[in-house]
């Protein structure tokens, strides 16, 4: 029993840290872009089109991953795409988190009417189909990274609501509410002060899961060029762009899918991790 | 004069409209302790929770006066109620577990009525709370204020708890089964602890129990309740000495004692069930009859 306990203890620390570890050196490479980039991520050099990566026969010493069909370094285009994913992951992640805590701690605390108001809303938003309404938003707004961010809050705020909703009401019917009640304390103020403390690790958690999201969804609308304009890359329209060369040079396809793929996946590792350590049942 | 005076106080369960206390009256004297007993379900913690306020939201009071030194707490608007309750009445709660903030440290938990209510600087406010500390014989209070109540004991929350309601020299505190949750050892100092802080604050106490041998020991009235109605309103010596009302002694007779272990835990009887219930029952007759 005790040895069980451990072992998951262990891998949930090993865990944490890879997914950590990665998220911090993938947001230092995207922060130090314009500086360590070896090339400019616009340059085209037509001579040196479809160039392999460094460890293939007849690469470029030049080009680490190799060049697209427009000769554009591989890696300098992942670097600088990697700012667009967390600007998108950050800023609409904690945007979300902030919008769907607040709704689902008026609902979850306050009951009544607000409560019946905020859960039948929620449940109207959440049977549009997220994709094509996020599509609908981008048609509507125009392409452009504000664009995109908006599109993820009103779209997914509702995943935070619901979770927060239903945390808030447990903690509403605990004994310290009623006692900070009796000494004088409002309801807001009650909400905020006594409420939110404990909610918070299951926000923090749900905002790690979210900034992952936030990433596969930039990558999807700039899949299908509803993001920020062409000329800043992205690795949804690298992706795009390498799906349609992938017989002649795999890797324009390849290595922005595992920087994508990693990003999320620890993300979503993280949350995991979080989770476990926050987690008071399995602590 | 007595400081809390309860009038016909009557609480209905929202939407059903099930009566959970049906006219309810009672007189707590400045200083003076009083027991409220009844089984589970007879609506001892829901007259504790009207008078301060903090009714399950499924509960609303439909009638009745709640006199808090001279003024009817439920003709006030909710602001100016919670203000009044807060700096003249306090609660002992019954979980220690659950009755402290779990992401707060200890301090501002004591603290914060101080400052919000009465109006103290802060540093006035931790005196206080340093002092009203060493009065329940926590031995660190600097400790203490700092820890977060999971870094502490049952027995030790249960202490801070009733630290806490002292700590603004109220005038009336609910103790709403205080021991229920500690084991015995602890119970009995913790009762002693109440007991000690009350006479020498001079607080009126309305306590809230289903041991009758706690009863006896703290008590100078008590209240007896079943199905929301008051069966019997006494003093203390009185009721042990002759029970009036048949349900009060078949009550007296179902508490364990340990001198007499053959004598114990003689159910109360189904007559008298019956009996008490039909009192209810006529109770809410003569209600819808005006």
């Amino acid at each position: 029993m005790l040895d069980g306990r451990g072992k998951t203890r262990r891998r949930a620390g090993a865990r944490l840290w890879l997914s950590a570890g990665w998220l911090v050196l993938a947001l230092g490479a995207a922060l130090l872009a314009p500086w360590i980039a070896p090339h400019d991520p616009l340059a085209q050099d037509l001579f040196a089109g479809r160039m392999p990566p460094i460890w293939v026969q007849g690469a470029d010493p030049l080009y680490w991953l190799g060049t697209d069909s427009l000769g554009r370094d591989v890696l300098s285009r992942i670097l600088h795409g990697g700012r667009v994913a967390f600007a998108v992951a950050l800023v609409a992640g904690v945007a979300t988190a902030a919008l769907g805590a607040l709704l689902g701690l008026l609902a979850g605390f306050y009951r009544g009417w607000v409560d019946v108001l905020i859960s039948r809303f929620i449940d109207i938003w959440m049977a549009f189909p997220p994709v094509l309404f996020s599509i609908l938003l981008i048609a509507v707004m125009g392409p452009g990274l504000t664009s995109i961010i908006i599109a993820i809050v009103v779209i997914d705020w509702t995943r935070f609501a619901r979770v927060v909703r239903a945390e808030a009401m447990g903690q509403g019917a605990m004994d310290y509410v009623a006692s900070a009640q009796v000494a004088g304390r409002g309801r807001f103020s009650t909400m905020i002060v006594e409420i939110l403390p404990n909610v918070l690790p299951t926000i923090v958690v749900l905002l790690t899961l979210e900034m992952g999201i936030a990433v596969i969804v930039e990558a999807i609308l700039s899949f299908v060029n509803l993001s920020i304009s062409t000329d800043s890359p992205t690795w949804g329209s690298m992706i795009a762009e390498g799906r349609t060369s992938i017989h002649q040079a795999w890797w324009v396809l390849v290595f922005p899918l595992i920087a994508l793929f990693l990003t999320v996946l620890s993300f979503s590792q993280l949350g995991e991790g979080l989770k476990d350590r926050f987690d008071p049942v399995l602590r | 004069m007595s400081f809390l005076r309860v009038e016909n106080l009557c609480v209905d369960l929202k939407g059903s409209g099930d009566r959970l206390l049906r006219g309810v009256s009672l007189n707590v004297g400045a200083g003076e302790v009083m027991g409220l007993v009844g089984e589970s379900g007879a609506g001892k913690s829901m007259i504790g929770k009207a008078i301060l306020g903090i009714l399950p939201r499924s509960a609303g009071v439909v009638d009745g006066v709640i006199e808090l030194d001279g003024e009817n707490l439920l003709a006030l608007p909710p602001k100016v109620r919670r203000q009044r309750i807060g700096a003249k009445a306090a609660l002992i709660p019954q979980d220690p577990l659950t009755a402290l903030n779990p992401s707060r440290r200890i301090a501002p938990q004591i603290t914060d009525r101080l400052v919000d209510i009465l109006g103290w600087d802060r540093a006035r406010a931790n005196d206080r709370a340093r002092e009203i500390l060493a009065e329940v014989h926590i031995a660190d209070p600097d400790r203490v204020l700092r820890s977060y109540p999971h870094e502490l004991s049952g027995g030790m929350r249960q202490r801070i708890l009733i630290a806490s309601a002292f700590a603004a020299e109220p005038k009336l505190i609910v103790a709403d089964e205080p021991t229920t949750a500690l084991d015995v050892t602890v119970q009995k100092q913790i009762l002693r602890l109440i007991r000690d802080m009350q006479a020498r604050h001079g607080t009126a106490l309305l306590f809230v129990t289903h041991d009758l041998g706690v009863v006896a020991k703290i008590c100078q009235k008590m209240t007896v309740l079943y199905g929301g109605l008051v069966v019997e309103q006494t003093d203390v010596h009185g009721f042990f000495r002759a029970p009036a009302h048949p349900y009060s002694r078949a009550l007296l007779a179902a508490t364990p004692r340990h001198d007499d272990p053959a004598a114990s835990l003689n159910p109360v009887p189904d007559d008298i069930i019956q009996a008490v219930r039909a009192e209810v029952a006529a109770a809410d007759r003569n209600w819808r009859n005006g």
